[in-house]
């Protein structure tokens, strides 16, 4: 490792401030912190991360790699089976289903990470600056968040521009996969939360990366991602269908295929606000406990 | 309100499991002062630092800084207080500058101003060449230098210093030194810890000694070394069947009682000057005591512990086992 010297004055190092007034100080201290500054200070978190994804680029690797090869890889497997049974159209009829699936399943994964980065962020000495600084508690949390946002929109794009190249066309145009899409990223936000969550109460990256494994895994395949629900024993399609990822792709089929703006967007929508309501205050509140 | 102490505690404990980490402290930090707090690893120096700073919640006890409840307004003492800690709390992906800038951004500085008074404490702090390098390419020293300016950022009058020289060469922790006095100048008020007497003695208008979460003692650089003298006269016994005559010698000699080191046959005497060895040595002589081995010394943490708390600063066997000890004299 490098290491860069830098001069040093000789007298030592002077410190020229203004005098320093405690009485001053003590009656500028304001004793809350104000919505704005709250959403300032996350803006300022998120700039953080947005810069330290930039020099670690290979944070990009799953958010570009996955979508290319669950796209490919479901459209061919899945898609073989089917042509087997259906006949020749196979494939290109299962694109519409597939494609808003893989959607939501690389917005989870891509949002379980957050919750392993910000476990591996918060062992390191900088959250104790964050921490003795007077700034709003959930900044250091809702900022990556934020910069996470730019993964999402990657996930989702790019698995409908392979979607699209493998050739899947979307019959509600490109207002309805926008639309998807805006929807995916909001989910995968609220999502997040969840893991947020677990990041601030497991004991380490590892284990938060376990435990995100064994509530993803249910979250993504017990839903209508891959296969009809009518397909399913009664026990688990009555999860299915409360699953607020089911909830997602259909609200994505309908947007991307049909244009259509049905109830599962506003059911898509509630399930990701009770969540946020749920998870933000307990990520919070075990952020400010245990650290 | 402006009369108020920088400081004031009384009775603060903190618990970790069973472990009295910080075990009933008081301590009262005047306005304008250097105020060290001296003890060896795992004393509860930085538990209680960190109390101090709303980065522990307080179990037992009270505190305020310039009059303001640490524990019921912790936000606003975030605004009275920089911490700098043992360990560099700074970003080590983002480039100094931007650490600076993010930090002054946070606490409300607009983007210019926060530029500008990242550039100004980067050229206070001698580290404007290395400004736009990432963090990982620094040393220690200039980690540490980057930690007190982030520290700055805000003006806090009251400033936390966690073992700022542990680990520097002797050179910046000169220049570390002269920083913290300068500090002082502009009418910060500091609290630092360290583990070494001599920082404490170069610094500190008043020093505390914790030991095992508790206060020992409390007073200025001179009040401290006189109890201990202000130096030592280490004699090393040829015969260890000595050291019972060996003590009376020096009992009537200097009038005071010689400390036993842990390794048996040597006795450390605490003296008022130098000059009064030769009179231990004399007397010595004359009583027929043979000896392997002499020397004068300044006195160390180590006897300032040894005096003041009956036993060493523990670095040397188990620290863990003394505790554990401590804790069971407790729950007794």
């Amino acid at each position: 490792m490098s290491t860069v010297t830098a001069e040093i004055p000789s007298r030592g190092i002077r410190v020229r401030t203004p005098a320093v007034d405690p009485a001053t100080a003590v009656a500028r201290a304001r004793p809350r912190i104000s919505l704005g500054e709250t959403i300032s200070q996350t803006f300022s978190m998120a700039w953080r991360a947005l810069k330290k994804m930039r020099r670690n680029p290979e944070q990009f690797f799953d958010v570009t790699l996955q979508p290319l090869l669950f796209t490919a890889m479901f459209a061919y497997i899945f898609g073989g089976a089917i042509t087997h049974v259906a006949g020749e159209a196979g494939v290109k009829s299962y694109l519409p289903l597939l494609i808003p699936g893989i959607v939501a399943q690389t917005v989870l994964t891509t949002c379980m990470s957050t919750g392993v980065q910000l476990r591996e962020d918060m062992e390191k000495g900088v959250f104790d600056r964050f921490k003795a600084l007077p700034i709003a508690r959930i900044a250091p949390l809702a900022g990556p968040m934020m910069a996470d946002l730019v993964r999402y929109l990657i996930a989702a794009g790019l698995t409908f521009v392979m979607g699209v190249i493998i050739g899947y066309r979307p019959g509600g145009g490109a207002l309805g996969v926008l639309g998807a899409i805006f929807l995916a990223i909001f989910t995968g936000w609220a999502i997040a939360w969840i893991f947020t969550f677990i990041g601030t109460i497991a004991r380490n990256a590892r284990s938060v990366q376990g435990i995100s494994m064994l509530i993803l895994f249910p979250l993504t395949f017990l839903s209508n991602a891959f296969v009809p629900v009518n397909t399913l024993p009664t026990a688990l399609a009555d999860f299915v269908k409360i699953n607020p990822v089911s909830h997602l792709v259909s609200a994505s089929r309908d947007l991307a295929n049909l244009g259509v703006i049905s109830g599962e967007v506003g059911w898509t929508l509630l399930a990701g606000v009770v969540v946020i309501a749920i998870f933000a205050p307990l990520s919070v509140y075990s952020y400010k406990r245990h650290l | 309100m402006t009369t108020a102490a920088s400081v004031s505690a009384t009775g603060l404990v903190k618990t970790f499991g069973g472990l009295r980490a910080v075990d009933g402290i008081d301590l009262e930090v005047a306005q304008g002062e250097i105020f060290g707090v001296l003890g060896p690893n795992g004393a509860g120096k930085t538990t209680m630092l960190k109390m101090l700073a709303t980065l522990l919640p307080i179990d037992a006890g009270h505190a305020s800084v310039f009059g303001v409840d640490v524990a019921r307004e912790p936000h606003r003492i975030r605004q009275l207080v920089g911490v700098t800690g043992q360990y560099a709390s700074v970003d080590e992906d983002l480039t100094a500058t931007e650490n600076l800038w993010l930090f002054g951004r946070l606490q409300g500085l607009r983007s210019a101003d926060a530029r500008a008074t990242a550039a100004d404490l980067l050229a206070q702090f001698g580290l404007e060449e290395a400004a736009n390098k990432p963090i990982s390419q620094f040393s220690g020293g200039m980690r540490r230098r980057l930690d007190l300016a982030a520290s700055l950022i805000s003006r806090p009058p009251l400033i936390f210093l966690d073992e700022p020289t542990t680990g520097l060469d002797p050179r910046t922790r000169g220049q570390m030194w002269d920083t913290i006095r300068a500090l002082v100048a502009d009418g910060c008020t500091i609290m630092l810890t360290t583990q070494y007497l001599d920082e404490a003695d170069q610094l500190a208008d008043r020093i505390a000694v914790i030991d095992h979460g508790r206060k020992v003692a409390e007073g200025t650089p001179d009040e401290l070394k006189t109890s201990v003298g202000n130096s030592t006269l280490q004699i090393e016994l040829a015969e260890r069947a000595d050291q019972d005559l060996a003590t009376q010698v020096v009992w009537r000699v200097v009038g005071r009682e010689p400390v036993l080191t842990p390794e048996s046959g040597r006795i450390n005497v605490p003296l008022e000057t130098a000059d009064a060895a030769a009179d231990v040595l004399i007397g010595l002589r004359q009583a027929g005591v043979p000896i392997a081995a002499v020397s004068v010394a300044k006195p160390t943490l180590d006897e300032v512990f040894l005096t003041l708390t009956g036993h060493d600063t523990g670095e040397a066997d188990q620290p863990a086992d003394t505790s554990r000890d401590d804790a069971l004299l407790e729950v007794r």
